[in-house]
């Protein structure tokens, strides 16, 4: 009866090799400067958060490695902010995450229900990834929209007051390559 | 100029109704322990920082709300503290149920059995029923290379290890991934440290979840003999503890000994002991035809003698390898110029190009424990990382504790902490003689600095007496020589060496030295060639010897190229003196026998000397300590395990040196030593090595 | 009672956020209309002891959950030493389930909480302070962001501010999902860029806080209330509430109640008033009403009785064996089976335990477990008592608070629902033992 995962991923070190583009150098020069000089590793999450967008919206350990290097810092140290934060992923995802709340007020309010319908939707029994890899689909902790519950994120943004039926309306929306938005009536 | 610190001012502590003082800054653990008042710990480690995480030294503290954790809280005046109170007993009974209930019941078939911290602490305070009814969390092992084993399903998450590896080895590769219950301790990504201090995390992990690979399912604690030594595989002169059973040795852990190596080893020391049961030579040799043949010592003796007769003084030469003791090697140079006449004996086999005559010209005149005071130091060709791990762990603790500035004349090297690289040039000594160079200001401004030169990369050099020379004036002119400190120091990687030169074992009239010898050999003026012990020259150097005697451990090239081999004891195997880098002699003990036929190497000359008609002066070992010590006075009993400062005189010649740069690197360091080649474990070690600077010289490229 | 004369209902004028709700601008400009950045420079002209001793005498504690005195945390702050700067970081980790106030000041009324860290950063002696934003919120940062470059273009940032000659900058630092880092000294590491793990104390921040230096850690809404207090003055603010319980606060009402949302009210405003009057009363009426958690998932549980006149302030719900915790106020009502609820909260902090210490890494998923079981009757009732004693040896034997934040709900449950769980632990073992037969 084992319940814990392994991680000690075996990597080829003919692994793909992870430059940053023009666009992003900036971005990282605009971050590193919030921090005094002698202190880059601060922007150790916005510089993963960056990678994770720029590449396929997860970290391979050569990802992760970039962002070491970039800034100065033992690759350990940035495994493990990798795997320290739940808006980082170690393994693929869909193109499209969603995260649907169901802590405690969410959960009240029917947040069971909107994450049935979701995975329905995606066809999941229960959250994963669809088969197609467009979609992910998580039960995740408290967003902070309790008071607009239930409530789910999809990329970067809120939909709150959601119904099962809403829900699904935005995932319909993504399926069909659309803005990840309720469709309009 | 730094100041001395400050001593902290005292406060005064009660702890179960005892007072002690203690110096501000200090923790309740360290009150106690000055006490002698136990509190179980798990990630407390006094070299460690402190972690503060495992909660098992939970105390009461007057006034405060809950207990706090000993190992953390600092003193403060008229602290009152309780150990035993009901709270801490709850507390500590709650830690304990915690650290259990995914722990594996699997005592029985761990190697930590019989040495395991939590398996003696729960004694205490483990309850003998569970209440824990869920399923147990199982953990995935991690690949860690070919020394340390792991089960990490025991792993307590006390974080010894991925303190060690990131404060005290400096290769900051361990790491806890994950989060809560589902957090992880390891590389993340399977590879073995990059560390030669790597099996020390085995001797830190409280409980089996690192554990020595070599040694894993060898032995159970409680069936070994136990016998303290010194360590040989390089010369700091490590404390060990040799375990074994019935006449093997199970595994080489290390001792406490501030001085020297603190309570580290390093993996050299620790791993290579199943070289000393591969490849041994067990039984005297005489080669028949090509074959070397079996035999007794008795037709052995006698067939050497008939080479032995009427040659040529001039035409005799000897040797002496890395890993002897000063019997083995009075006995040695005494066999080889008072029974056998010549003086064509070397044991700077590597090429070192001074004698023994000044000893401060080439050992550490700096005490090893005296390194915690020094605030600068300038590296000349030398690479102490890997001659001497220990010792580099304990620089990198004054780099990071204290600040203290190390700068490095020699190629680039990862010294796991920060070093300015001055240049390769060892001409950069004149611009540091003149004030030039800016890293001449550093040491102007330190009350206490060193130099350390490298014997490999300095003293084989054609220029070496000039380098010294200059070496020499930095240390004097910068201050680093006065009554009270002395900061001019000479590295070895090799034991041997020093005390060589400690024994006088080289040519003391116009001999041969050890590139002489082997030249000589090469242009057929050898007739007899002693060889003892392996030594840093590649066997091919010596062939061509019209006959060649062997004594030594292992069956390898060297004992292939003699017409006689006579089996030798491996530093395990007896009882012996050893002068470590700053010129501490040390004894080292008989763990085990000498396998079958071999013999102790000293005993070897004593009957050869006879059966060759000239009595080396000694019957026993006794009167051949008494004789060492007359020849040198570090070796008399009084001084055995003491640091004697050497006389400071002059040495070194004057003169310019040479432009070409000095290099820091160890090729094949996991392999530095006939006991090392003949270990498996040594020889991963090395092939991951290769492996490692392949990678890296292809990312480079 | 109508609302005019309610005395728990708020006048605009007396709100710290009169934009909460998102209905007015947000901008600079229109903030200052509504008398933002008033006196400002007069307040950064003010020596801090002076603003300091204000704090103090208007009582105002932290609103980030432990309701630490503001004025006293302040005080504890050295002077500058013109070797390491002192910093001023505010803490927008937001991340107890059921709060979510600090959010809509971000979208709605951001410079509410830039001018209160002008006057913080002036107050405490620093010249840079960071907003630590949980990852989660990319639109909440992107608006802090944008009121802050609004500020910069107004002189209120950047160096010689409105001719004070002082210097004053605030970065927004994103997080990327972790309730620890909410946890004041898991948020600093996280900051330097580590893994959220809570430090040990001592040392305290105001003496080895962000990279070792002096730094002070307050919640956003704390910082944000700053301003007023100083400008309308300490009577104005201690009319509202009761002693050591003063001013205005935002409750988050979320769960069963007909208009969920974000309140500023009076401190000490009773409970039924809040869901009444505020948050449009229960679903179902009053009557219908089963428990409430009245400040975030770590504070226990309030049953329908209790909460019968309770009053929403620190002391009150101290004196209740509860806490006023971060202000978020779920309800629950007869249709939730609070079991369920009280078992995903479990699971909650069993997911984000950040791992570094024995009682929490360990126990807070042993717990869960057994809530699991539990709560659908698997079990024996013994083990009720031994989930009590469980929680009582991970309390109070950890690094940081999260663990008793984690075990204080579940305390809070066995003592209002103990004879639901045992209803259903017997109901189970009978249909067991029917099968059996
Ligand atoms: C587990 C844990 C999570 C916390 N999360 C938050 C949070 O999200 N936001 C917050 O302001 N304070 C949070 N706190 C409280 C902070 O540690 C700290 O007390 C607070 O930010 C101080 O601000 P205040 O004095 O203004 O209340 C948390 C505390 C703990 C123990
Ligand atoms: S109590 Fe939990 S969250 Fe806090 S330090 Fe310990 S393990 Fe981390
Ligand atoms: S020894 Fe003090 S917490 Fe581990």
């Amino acid at each position: 009866m084992s319940r814990s995962a392994a991680v000690n991923v075996k990597i080829d070190h003919d692994d793909k090799v992870y430059a940053w583009s023009d666009a992003a150098k900036a971005k990282i020069e605009a971050q590193i400067k919030k921090y005094p000089p002698e202190r880059k590793a601060s922007a150790v999450i916005p510089l993963l958060k960056l990678a994770q967008d720029e590449f396929d919206g997860w970290l391979p350990v050569g990802l992760m490695n970039l962002v070491a290097d970039t800034l100065e810092m033992p690759k350990i140290r940035v495994y493990e902010v990798a795997t320290f934060y739940d808006m980082f992923y170690t393994e693929p995802v869909g193109k499209h995450v969603v995260r649907v709340c169901t802590n405690v007020s969410c959960m009240i309010r029917g947040a069971e229900k909107v994450i049935e319908a979701v995975q329905k939707e995606v066809g999941l029994d229960k959250p994963g990834t669809s088969a197609d890899g467009l979609i992910t689909v998580e039960s995740f902790e408290c967003l902070g929209a309790c008071c607009e519950a239930p409530m789910m994120m999809v990329g970067e943004h809120y939909h709150v007051n959601l119904t099962p039926e809403r829900a699904v309306g935005i995932v319909k929306n993504i399926k069909a390559g659309k803005a990840p938005v309720e469709p309009s009536k | 100029m730094t100041t001395a610190p400050q001593p902290a001012p005292m406060v005064k502590v009660t702890i179960d109704g005892q007072t002690t003082e203690m110096p501000k800054g200090s923790t309740i653990i360290q009150a106690a322990k000055k006490l002698g008042i136990e509190i179980p710990h798990f990630c407390y480690h006094e070299r460690l920082s402190v972690a503060g995480n495992c909660r098992m030294c939970l105390v009461d503290l007057e006034g405060a709300p809950k207990p706090v954790a000993s190992c953390a809280w600092p003193v403060a005046d008229n602290m009152v503290v309780n150990t035993q109170s009901e709270r801490t007993q709850n507390a500590r009974k709650g830690v304990m149920e915690f650290l259990l209930i995914n722990h594996p019941l699997d005592c029985p078939i761990c190697d930590q059995g019989g040495e395991c911290d939590l398996q003696d602490i729960a004694v205490s305070y483990g309850s003998d029923r569970t209440r824990f009814h869920e399923a147990k969390r199982a953990v995935a092992d991690k690949d860690l290379g070919p020394l340390v084993e792991t089960v990490m399903t025991r792993c307590i998450h006390c974080t010894r290890c991925i303190r060690f590896a990131t404060e005290i080895a400096g290769v900051p590769e361990m790491g806890a991934t994950g989060r809560g219950e589902n957090m992880q301790v390891g590389t993340y990504v399977e590879q073995a440290l990059a560390s030669e201090l790597s099996g020390n995390m085995i001797d830190l992990c409280p409980v089996g979840a690192l554990t020595s690979k070599p040694y894993e399912f060898t032995a159970r604690p409680w069936e070994l003999k136990h016998t303290d030594s010194i360590d040989v595989m390089d010369a700091l002169g490590s404390h060990i503890r040799i375990d074994h059973r019935d006449g093997k040795v199970m595994r080489v852990v290390p001792r406490e000994c501030n001085e020297i190596n603190e309570e580290w080893l390093s993996d050299a020391g620790r791993f290579s002991y199943d070289g000393l049961a591969n490849n041994r030579l067990t039984h005297p040799m005489v080669r028949k035809g090509k074959k070397l043949t079996a035999t007794t010592w008795q037709e052995a003796f006698a067939v050497i003698a008939e080479a032995a007769k009427g040659m040529r003084k001039n035409r005799i030469a000897g040797v002496a390898g890395n890993l002897l003791c000063a019997e083995d090697l009075y006995a040695f140079d005494h066999f080889m110029k008072d029974t056998l006449g010549t003086d064509n004996v070397d044991c700077r086999t590597n090429g070192l190009t001074i004698d023994g005559k000044v000893r401060a010209a080439y050992i550490m005149n700096t005490p090893i424990a005296e390194l915690d005071k020094v605030d600068a130091v300038l590296l000349v060709g030398c690479n102490p990382r890997l001659e001497v791990p220990v010792l580099n762990a304990r620089l990198r603790k004054g780099v990071l504790k204290r600040g203290m500035k190390v700068a490095s004349i020699g190629a680039p090297v990862d010294l796991t902490y920060p070093v300015q690289t001055l240049g390769e040039s060892p001409k950069l000594l004149d611009d540091i003689l003149e004030g030039k160079h800016p890293f001449a200001d550093v040491l102007r401004e330190a009350t206490n600095g060193v130099i350390l030169v490298g014997a490999r990369a300095v003293l084989t050099r054609p220029d070496s007496q000039q380098i010294l020379d200059k070496a020499r004036e930095v240390a004097e002119m910068y201050g680093f020589v006065r009554p009270d400190w002395n900061g001019f120091n000479v590295l070895h990687q090799a034991t041997g060496r020093i005390t060589g030169l400690d024994m006088g074992v080289y040519p003391q009239k116009d001999g041969y030295h050890s590139g002489g010898i082997a030249e000589a050999v090469k242009a057929g003026k050898i007739d007899l060639l002693v060889l003892h012990g392996e030594s840093q020259r590649p066997a091919s150097d010596f062939e061509g010897a019209k006959f060649t005697v062997f004594i030594g451990t292992h069956d390898s090239p060297y004992a292939q190229l003699a017409d006689v081999v006579l089996p030798a004891a491996a530093y395990t195997e007896k009882a012996g003196l050893w002068a470590n880098v700053e010129g501490r002699v040390q004894e080292g003990h008989m763990a085990v026998r000498p396998p079958m036929e071999a013999k102790e190497d000293w005993k070897i000359y004593r009957a050869l000397s006879e059966v060759l008609g000239s009595k080396l002066p000694f019957d026993n070992q006794t009167q051949l300590r008494a004789l060492i010590a007359k020849l040198n006075k570090a070796y008399a009993p009084e001084n055995i395990g003491k640091v004697t400062r050497a006389d400071w005189k002059h040495f070194g010649m004057s003169g310019s040196v040479r432009e070409e740069g000095l290099s820091t690197s160890v090729p094949a360091y996991y392999l530095s030593n006939e006991i090392m080649r003949a270990s498996k474990v040594m020889r991963d070690c090395q092939d991951l090595a290769d492996a490692r600077a392949a990678q890296t010289m292809k990312k480079a490229s | 009672m109508s609302k005019k004369k309610n005395p728990y209902i708020l006048a605009d004028a007396d709100k710290c956020f009169p934009n909460l709700d998102g209905k007015g601008d947000w901008r600079l400009e229109a903030y200052r209309k509504r008398g933002g950045y008033e006196g400002l420079k007069e307040i950064l002209q003010t020596e801090p002891a002076a603003i300091i001793d204000k704090l103090k005498a208007s009582s105002h504690r932290g609103r980030g959950g432990a309701g630490f005195p503001t004025g006293l945390k302040w005080s504890f702050m050295p002077k500058p030493d013109g070797i390491k700067p002192n910093y001023l970081v505010v803490n927008s980790d937001e991340s107890e389930p059921g709060t979510c106030k600090d959010r809509d000041i971000l979208l709605n009324d951001p410079h509410t909480l830039v001018e209160g860290i002008i006057i913080g950063c002036h107050t405490l002696g620093a010249k840079a302070s960071y907003v630590y934003v949980r990852g989660e919120y990319v639109d909440e940062a992107d608006q802090l962001e944008r009121a802050i470059e609004e500020a910069h273009n107004f002189g209120y940032l950047g160096e010689d501010v409105l001719g004070t000659g002082k210097t004053f900058n605030i970065y927004v630092h994103r997080g990327a999902g972790a309730y620890i880092c909410g946890e004041e000294t898991a948020l600093l590491e996280s900051l330097e860029g580590k893994k959220g793990q809570p430090r040990l104390k001592p040392p305290f921040p105001a003496g080895y806080g962000l990279y070792g230096c002096p730094t002070t850690i307050n919640n956003v809404e704390t910082v944000a209330q700053v301003p007023p207090i100083l400008k309308k003055g300490v009577e104005w603010w201690t009319q509202f509430g009761r002693p050591n319980n003063h001013g205005t606060k935002i409750f988050s009402v979320s769960g069963m109640v007909n208009k969920p949302g974000n309140y500023e009210a009076p401190m000490s405003i009773p409970l039924k008033v809040l869901i009444d009057e505020y948050a449009g009363g229960v679903v179902g009426g009053w009557d219908n009403l089963l428990a409430v958690i009245p400040g975030g998932s770590s504070t226990p549980i309030l049953s329908a009785e209790q909460c019968q006149d309770m009053l929403m302030d620190f002391d009150a719900l101290r004196g209740a064996g509860t806490g006023l915790g971060t202000a978020a106020v779920i309800v629950m009502n007869k249709d939730t089976d609070v079991l369920k609820v009280m078992t995903r909260i479990s699971k909650f902090y069993k997911h984000e335990s950040c791992g570094q210490c024995t009682p929490c890494r360990e126990g807070v998923g042993w717990v869960w477990r057994m809530m699991e079981r539990l709560s659908n009757g698997e079990g024996t009732i013994d083990e009720l008592d031994q989930l009590e004693n469980v929680t009582r040896r991970i309390e109070g034997h950890t690094i940081c608070a999260f663990a008793d934040g984690a075990m204080w709900p579940v305390q809070g449950t066995l003592k209002h629902f103990r004879p639901l769980f045992e209803q259903r632990i017997k109901a189970r073992n009978k249909t067991k033992v029917r099968k059996g037969a």
